[in-house]
């Protein structure tokens, strides 16, 4: 392989990772918040179709972004009213979200299927994309994409520098202690699962406006439960969640790379690779317990009711 | 005022009432979607509750949808029952499709007795390989298995994918992904004339049965009943949570592969990509409407199967995307998870303000 086609493979890896790296960064400060949303890929079709048909409707790609922000938070508010104040199963809720939002999807987007509009173009980054190699590979991409950097850093940075995070992690940790020192468990959880489905929402958005700037039924193929896996594989740390998408993004275009290398194997079975690295990637994170159960927020997936006291 | 109680007991009451309840509220929400979008609900609710069942052929096509999502259903509750929870029985079915269309294919110029019988155990067995795989890496590698079985239907589609456009391709199909007709010899036998009612819906009500008896009077069901019920109780009482682990999911790997094969046995006759329309999903909200009872899931998945058909009937005859089901399956499960609240709480009515 020569080097144009390494940058060219990188460049996609970046691209293909960007709508995981969105999704999964939600994902994970729902999760230290405590509560395991398994909606993710039902608000992220939601965000996806409805960014789409914001988009055709009025010219303007931003207004699809923000309307799909919007519909992934309405999404996501739905099971936050059935988790955290009805106590419901999260794990029934998640799935229900995203058996809902699958349908819903199809229902509305129904009619523009197969329209096509113009999304998001790449802008070069002045003096950034001048570096050789990097340049290409990090700083010639759309407005989404540095966004999604941005992101990254400043979830790093709350999350690890702020009180903001010491709060987040201390309801994740510990609901109760956390309610005993006069932090508003419930309020905090509602702010996270919100943010998780706005970031699902922009996730959609990308999919349909700049990934493949058309709406195709179900067209988030599984990215939603990947963004799940992605979480684990990250150990619940922002910055690793970075990595993790990229390497995700790397996997889901491999055929590319095989190509490159001369291989040719069924389309069929390459597309299979992205989920069987799912699965490798998970056992190789879980095969060892202990670090699992030091890494996990400790109350991940368990309702907390403020009447009952523990 | 109205305020919410913590019930000292569960109600009884409300188990029974909350499925209906939540059925009720979704036929609601749906009229209110239908004359949103400008369609009459009377219309709507028409096609989609009485229009099914309104003649035998309805009524028979009614049973053809009710037999897969029955078999993984029944499979699912005991999965639930046990905390595995097992979101792979799309996967598990299409494996079993898969493998089972290996085998009749193998068939396709026999009239052997064991034709079918043999394919029918291949497909069993596939299903059973796609369960036992996420099992065997949850107990051994700790490795969450909503997720892995999840990745698991996924991986168990392109595989399907790729053997009809590959290996399994009819080679006088003019190009199309799809299997050659199977034999009569590999062909479930239909029930009635003039209909396509076939084996699988007998299969499925067995197979309900035998979970029943399984649950409620075995000594492997009582560990069921208790690992759901107190966990720490379960392991307290010596119960080996593995031993269940693999007999749950294999239960539901071998219902969710003989619904797979049934299908290409039974009504389709051949392998085709989009075997399901989601059976594997739906029946996760046929396993929870059940209430996770092996005989519950048989009203609730015909229940489902009704809406399926309902769903057809809708696009047919007033133009609605056939997706609408899917969404009134999430709305259900959503009003039957608010429903449920209720069996631990109730609204108390009182003239003090609260405290």
């Amino acid at each position: 392989m020569d080097s144009d086609l390494i940058v060219q493979i990188l460049f996609a890896a970046v691209k293909t990772g960007t709508p995981l790296l969105f999704i999964a960064l939600g994902e994970v400060i729902c999760e230290k918040s405590g509560v395991l949303n398994l909606g993710q890929e039902g608000m992220m079709l939601m965000g996806a179709v409805v960014g789409f048909l914001a988009a055709y409707g009025t010219g303007s790609a931003g207004l699809g972004v923000l309307s799909a922000m919007l519909m992934g938070c309405v999404m996501s508010l739905i099971f936050a009213v059935l988790v955290l104040h009805l106590g419901a199963n999260q794990v029934a809720t998640g799935l229900a979200l995203t058996i809902f939002g699958t349908g819903l999807s199809a229902f509305i987007g129904s009619g523009v299927v197969g329209q096509t509009i113009q999304g998001f173009q790449p802008i070069a980054v002045p003096l950034l994309s001048d570096i050789p190699y990097l340049g290409k590979i990090l700083f010639s991409h759309d407005i989404l994409v540095y966004a999604s950097f941005t992101m990254t850093f400043v979830l790093m940075f709350v999350v690890n520098k702020t009180r903001i995070g010491l709060t987040l992690k201390a309801v994740g940790e510990n609901p109760h202690a956390a309610n005993a020192i006069g932090i508003k468990v419930l309020r905090v959880r509602y702010l996270a699962v919100m943010f998780g489905g706005v970031m699902a929402g922009i996730s959609g958005a990308y999919m349909s406006l700049v990934y493949t700037p058309m709406w195709v039924e179900n067209m988030t193929a599984g990215r939603g439960w990947i963004a799940l896996a992605l979480v684990v594989f990250a150990s619940w740390r922002v910055g690793r969640i970075m990595l993790g998408a990229y390497l995700f993004g790397l996997a889901s275009i491999m055929h590319l790379v095989l190509q490159g290398l001369g291989w040719s194997i069924s389309p069929n079975l390459l597309a299979m690779l992205p989920y069987v690295a799912t699965v490798v990637v998970m056992v190789i994170i879980s095969a060892d317990k202990f670090k699992e159960k030091l890494l996990a927020p400790r109350s991940l997936g368990k309702p907390f009711d403020p009447r009952q006291m523990a | 005022m109205i305020r919410i109680q913590a019930r000292t007991e569960p109600s009884s009451l409300m188990k029974v009432a909350s499925p209906l309840l939540a059925i009720a509220l979704t036929l609601i929400f749906g009229s209110i979607l239908f004359s949103a979008i400008g369609k009459s609900p009377s219309q709507a609710l028409h096609v989609l509750l009485i229009a099914p069942l309104a003649d035998s052929y309805n009524i028979g096509e009614m049973f053809v949808k009710m037999g897969p999502l029955l078999l993984c259903a029944v499979g699912l509750s005991l999965c639930y029952r046990a905390n595995m929870w097992n979101i792979g029985a799309e996967g598990q079915l299409l494996a079993g499709a898969l493998g089972g269309s290996a085998i009749a294919l193998y068939f396709v110029d026999s009239e052997s007795a064991f034709a079918l019988p043999i394919t029918l155990l291949a497909g069993i067995a596939s299903g059973m390989i796609w369960a036992a795989v996420p099992t065997f890496l949850k107990l051994r590698f700790n490795s969450n298995l909503i997720l892995t079985t999840i990745m698991f239907n996924y991986i168990a589609l392109y595989l399907l994918i790729w053997a009809v456009h590959g290996p399994l391709r009819d080679p006088q199909g003019f190009g199309f992904p799809e299997s050659a007709m199977f034999a009569d010899s590999t062909l479930l036998p239909t029930l009635f004339e003039s209909s396509r009612i076939h084996l699988g819906i007998v299969f499925a009500i067995i197979s309900a049965f035998i979970a029943w008896f399984i649950l409620s009077k075995s000594h492997l069901g009582f560990q069921v009943r208790v690992f759901g019920a107190d966990e720490p109780a379960a392991r307290y009482a010596g119960f080996s949570s593995k031993k269940l682990s693999w007999f749950v999911m294999l239960f539901a790997g071998a219902l969710a592969g003989l619904a797979g094969v049934s299908e290409t046995t039974g009504p389709i006759g051949q392998l085709v990509p989009n075997v399901s329309p989601g059976y594997g999903y739906s029946a996760i909200i046929v396993a929870y409407l059940g209430r996770l009872h092996p005989l519950g899931a048989i009203i609730a998945a015909m229940f489902m199967a009704v809406l399926y058909m309902g769903g057809d009937l809708a696009q047919i005859e007033m133009g609605i995307p056939v997706a609408v089901v899917s969404m009134f399956q999430g709305v259900l499960l959503f009003f039957l998870l608010a429903c449920d609240f209720f069996i631990n709480n109730r609204l108390a009515f009182s003239n003090q303000a609260t405290n």
